[in-house]
């Protein structure tokens, strides 16, 4: 049912008031034409009586409150969907823009999605190698999982994203089933144009599906282009039987995006002026993510955050580790000293890692010896720490090896070049070579069977 | 019930929808908390206001694609739960609709407008009838049984405010929950008995009498049962920032506690956190009867992604079915992961109806709401005269991992025991990362007899005797942090060896390790003695100018750290055989030093 409406009430910021609308729809889209030309995209977000408020995806600068139209098209926002997706670039609204024309389906996908029925799910096991020690030693990454990297201004996270996409190996049958979606967010045109350059060296690029906001198109549009790129990846995972990457970034500007609209709205701020649904607004987005019991597909999800000022817990990081299942911590301090990738282990975490691997899925040893070289890093700091103030020279002979297992942890298992990829196994023998630097009274958490078989072999 | 009018001027209309909250006007006939049908759709709502003819309504559903207009129908009752067999093994949403039932129907995405369903009407459990004609029953009184899993027997109960003298039974045999079982007559006035009764979420169900707490919930997880024990009736916080490890301790909790009945609320957290442990429950066993640990488990699940509206009821859904439980005389555990976002969803809620936010805008009655759901807990004499108890455990997830946020503090003002998780700890993967220094169990007291009479007279002792260790230690890693170990006095470093074998090899405790996850509370007894026995043994070898350097035999040192690893196997001998290596080897230096063969170097 379309209703159309030629007059508004008031237009301010990203919002649009019209009194006396009858029939509004709850979340509806409309579609905004300004001047018998430009079209405009909004969402029906609070109904009073007749009073409705829109919330305008392109803002409404440059709309004059006679000359439009609004028609009410009494629907939530919708995208059609087909396999034709694959290899094909959209705006951040779900509009294809590189020239092959649109996409022919009868099947149109609701964006917000609903949420899956945890009876539904399949737990997450299966590991993907990344070729990233750091990552698959310690962070290991399974399909079906949201695993954010959490990063800052100028620190390699596209790098180590383009580096996850170029090596990720699913086992044998299942890679031909693999596909990327890419989700921009207010990012620079280079950092797009990066990812692409990566997906076509790959040779993934008729397997990847991007959709585009860049940081020179409309704010709010952000807020849509995350909901269009998750339901394609349902629609690859859940439909079509394909293994899903997507990669989501920048989730700050997103969060951004949805602080403005908030105070548009003139809502009681939670922390830093960001509404207090932000919680329940970005775990619609990353419970997106998983694997369904009657589905051969899957959707993992690496979300990029850039943390303000390097501060963990500031709302946007904080918010994503309490809905991801775990995160990669990117370290300033690490990168100025020319690791790469810069992931600081101790604060990151798989949260899924622990049913992932082991005897039937990596090597037997795994979980022991990623277990000991996380407490044995974690110890290297408190060493360092006293070394700072007394010394190395002043250490005891067993502080002293710490300091050199951390210097070697860093150097040979953390730092890896952007085109080597090194198998789990190779990681895994590293980790033991690495352990083999400390007194092995100091290995606490080593079975004593696993330290015969690979400690001193 | 309340008696209305006429019932045709019930015609209630939307005209006001903001997320969550509905507003419908025409609504003078209906009463606050009343449940209610919104929309074409039939969305479940419950009614928070009423001023005039306006109502304000809480969705529980999604309230996207909701039109001005239409209508909203009363049900004339309050949001309740419908109880009986069928609960247990089983995982409902916020407002107790049978998920698996939903997913069989062929929904692997919660549906839209899910309407009122609830435990299975249609299934016959074997029912065994306790009464007959002429009995006199008053409310609670139990009249039948169904083993409704290998683990429960389902008690079925003249419901609270119901008495009068049986005019018919059944006899034993199989039945629905909608069958009459027996008819009850008081003063002329007829009332039916099924195996279901409903009760309102919001209202606590009436007891006899609340009695003292003085029984260990037993745990298995050490730092928690010798440093921290929580009592069954008992309340404890567990606040920490992500990744620290609430869901692992709640899980574990969940699975190894020595509770009857277990709710698990998941409070908009995770949809795998809620899958791993329908997959996983089914196959674990539990170690006292053999049974599967789903067959005494109920799963209340509002994921972040499911509607916030329901986040808020979800808590008093599993506190309902927690007390029906405890009413047939059993020990119930609820576990609510995370209370913090049942606040959020409160502080959502409180927003959109634009009422004056307090601290971080929540709502002024945050603690209150939050101490009444804790109030729930405690241990009781049931109106039948069973005793049984409710023991709440809530996460807490402090926004920024800062515990000085109104969540936090309002809970920690409320809880008997708190468990701070510690990021630090956790970074550095010590596991539980409970801080020993800032958690505390107010039950400690109250459980001595305990302790005494079911483990040993000293348990209590080398607790504080531990603590005190741990206590020193942090004063001590003051200076070596400035200065390094070398410079303390032997004694001194004794005592920061010995703080190591406890954190290492007592409070750290792997949940997924097949040794380590679960140690009883005779081996933590035992394990405790061990290590005091070390500490008296090396403390007096220093006293005596023994160097530390003999004293910290590496081998003895680390084959006690592991103890926890091997208790299992060799369970008899082991601490025994500990306990004589330590007096032997400090025997035999204690003989060499006052031969003179030890030197000072
Ligand atoms: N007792 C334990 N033994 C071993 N590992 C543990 C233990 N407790 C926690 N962990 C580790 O810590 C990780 C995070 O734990 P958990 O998921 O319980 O955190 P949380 O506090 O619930 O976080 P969030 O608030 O984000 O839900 C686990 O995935 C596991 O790796
Ligand atoms: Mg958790």
């Amino acid at each position: 049912m379309k209703v159309k409406y030629l007059k508004i009430d008031k237009a301010e910021g990203p919002l649009l008031v019209m009194e006396e609308v009858k029939d509004a729809v709850y979340d509806e889209i409309v579609d905004i034409e300004i001047s018998g030309k430009e079209h405009r995209i909004g969402k029906v977000v609070q109904i009073d009586r007749g009073k409705v408020i829109i919330q305008v995806f392109q803002g409404t600068s440059g709309i004059s409150l006679n000359d439009v139209s609004v028609i009410f098209s009494g629907k939530p926002m919708e995208i059609s969907l087909s396999k034709e997706i694959l290899g094909r670039v959209f705006n951040g609204t779900g509009s294809p823009i590189d020239g092959a024309g649109e996409i022919y389906s009868n099947k149109n996908y609701n964006i917000n999605g609903r949420p899956m029925n945890p009876v539904a799910r399949l737990y997450p096991r299966n590991h993907i190698q990344t070729g990233i020690s750091s990552i698959d030693g310690l962070l290991t990454l399974i399909r079906g999982q949201k695993l954010p990297i959490f990063s800052g201004d100028g620190l390699p996270h596209n790098q180590l994203a383009a580096q996850i996409v170029k090596q990720a190996r699913i086992t044998g049958e299942e890679t031909a089933n693999f596909a990327v979606v890419f989700v921009a967010m207010g990012i620079k045109h280079d950092e797009a144009d990066f990812f692409r350059k990566v997906f076509e060296e790959t040779g993934v690029m008729d397997r990847v599906v991007m959709f585009l906001n860049l940081a020179d198109d409309p704010v709010m549009e952000r807020i849509i282009t995350p909901r269009c790129a998750l339901t394609a990846a349902e629609y690859l995972a859940f439909e079509c039987d394909m293994h899903v990457l997507v990669i989501m970034t920048d989730i700050t500007s997103y969060c951004e995006a949805l602080r403005e609209i908030s105070s548009a709205r003139e809502e009681v701020p939670s922390r830093k002026g960001y509404p207090g649904y932000l919680y329940s607004d970005l775990a619609n987005l990353y419970e997106r993510a998983g694997m369904l019991k009657d589905c051969k597909g899957s959707i993992t999800q690496i979300a990029i955050l850039t943390m303000p000022n390097d501060d963990i817990t500031h709302p946007v990081p904080d918010l994503t580790g309490y809905i991801t299942e775990g995160q990669i911590v990117l370290n300033r301090s690490l990168y100025q000293m020319g690791i790469y990738p810069p992931i600081n282990v101790l604060p990151s975490l798989s949260r899924l890692m622990k049913d992932g691997i082991g005897k039937e899925y990596t090597r037997e040893d795994h979980p022991n010896v990623a277990n000991q070289v996380f407490s044995a890093y974690s110890k290297v700091q408190e060493v360092r720490a006293l070394a700072q103030i007394i010394g190395e020279d002043e250490l005891s002979e067993t502080d002293r090896k710490y300091m050199e297992f951390g210097r070697q942890f860093e150097e040979r298992f953390s730092k890896q070049d952007f085109e080597e990829n090194r198998d789990i196994s190779q990681t895994l023998d590293l980790m033991w070579e690495l352990l083999r630097i400390l007194p092995e009274q100091e290995l606490t958490r080593i079975d004593p069977s696993l330290a015969k078989k690979y400690l001193r072999k | 019930m309340v008696e209305r009018g006429n019932k045709m001027t019930r015609q209630a209309n939307i005209i006001y929808v903001n997320g969550p909250v509905v507003k419908a006007n025409h609504m003078e006939d209906f009463m606050v908390r009343e449940m209610v049908m919104v929309g074409e759709k039939k969305l479940i709502g419950e009614i928070i206001s009423l001023e005039k003819g306006l109502g304000t309504i809480q969705v529980y559903e999604e309230t996207s694609g909701l039109r001005i207009g239409e209508k909203v129908q009363g049900t004339e009752r309050p949001l309740s739960l419908k109880l009986g067999p069928g609960i247990i093994g089983n995982i409902f949403d916020g407002i107790e609709r049978p998920l698996s039932k939903i997913y069989e129907k062929g929904f692997k995405f919660i549906p839209e407008g899910m309407g009122l369903v609830s435990i299975d009407e249609r299934k016959s459990w074997d029912v065994e009838i306790m009464v007959k004609p002429g009995n006199i029953l008053k409310p609670g009184r139990i009249f039948a049984n169904v083993q409704e899993t290998s683990m429960v027997v389902h008690k079925i109960m003249v419901p609270p405010g119901i008495k009068g003298k049986v005019v018919s039974a059944v006899k034993s045999g199989s039945y629905t929950i909608s069958d009459t079982l027996a008819v009850l007559n008081e003063d002329g006035k007829k009332c039916e008995l099924k195996m279901c009764q409903e009760w309102p979420i919001r209202q606590p169900r009436p007891v006899a009498q609340r009695m003292p707490i003085e029984k260990l919930l037993v745990t298995g997880q050490r730092v928690i049962d010798t440093f921290f024990p929580l009592a069954k009736g008992g309340t404890a916080g567990i606040p920490g920032g992500f990744g620290t490890g609430k869901t692992i301790t709640q899980h574990q909790l969940a699975k190894w506690s020595d509770a009857d009945i277990i709710v698990y609320i998941g409070c908009g957290e995770r949809g795998n956190e809620m899958t791993e442990v329908l997959e996983d429950f089914p196959k674990l066993k539990d170690p006292n009867t053999n049974n599967p640990l789903m067959d005494r488990t109920v799963l209340i699940a509002n994921t972040s992604n499911m509607p916030v509206a329901a986040r808020e009821a979800s808590i008093y859904t599993g506190i309902t079915i927690a007390e029906y439980f405890r009413d047939m005389g059993y020990n119930v555990a609820v576990m609510a992961d995370s209370t913090s976002r049942w606040a959020e969803a409160l502080r959502e809620i409180a927003g959109r109806l634009e009422e004056m936010p307090a601290e971080e805008g929540y709502p002024a009655y945050l603690a209150s709401r939050l101490a009444e759901f804790y109030e729930r807990a405690g241990y009781f004499k049931n109106l039948n005269g069973t005793e049984g108890s409710i023991t709440v455990i809530g996460a807490v997830s402090p926004a920024g991992g800062d515990f000085s946020e109104p969540v936090t503090q309002s809970t920690k003002r409320i809880v008997g025991a708190f468990l701070a998780l510690d990021r630090e700890l956790a970074h550095a993967r010590h596991f539980p990362s409970i801080n020993w220094l800032s958690s505390y169990s107010g039950y400690i007291s109250m459980l001595r007899d305990w302790f005494k009479q079911n483990i040993a007279s000293d348990m209590i002792k080398l607790r504080s005797k531990m603590m005190k260790i741990l206590q020193e230690e942090n004063k001590l890693m003051d200076i070596v942090k400035l200065v390094g170990e070398d410079v303390l006095p032997d004694d001194q470093r004794v005592i920061l060896e010995i703080a190591r074998i406890i954190k290492i090899g007592y409070l750290q405790q792997n949940a997924y390790h097949p040794q380590d996850f679960y140690t009883d509370l005779p081996r933590q007894y035992s394990m405790l003695k061990v290590i005091g026995k070390l500490y008296d043994r090396a403390y007096s070898c220093v006293k005596k100018g023994i160097p530390l350097s003999k004293i910290k035999n590496e081998k003895l040192f680390s084959d006690i750290i592991m103890m926890k690893y091997n208790a299992a196997k060799e369970k008899s001998k082991l601490f025994p055989e500990l306990i004589n290596r330590i007096d032997h080897y400090y025997d035999s230096i204690e003989s060499m030093y006052k031969e003179g063969r030890i030197n000072e170097s």
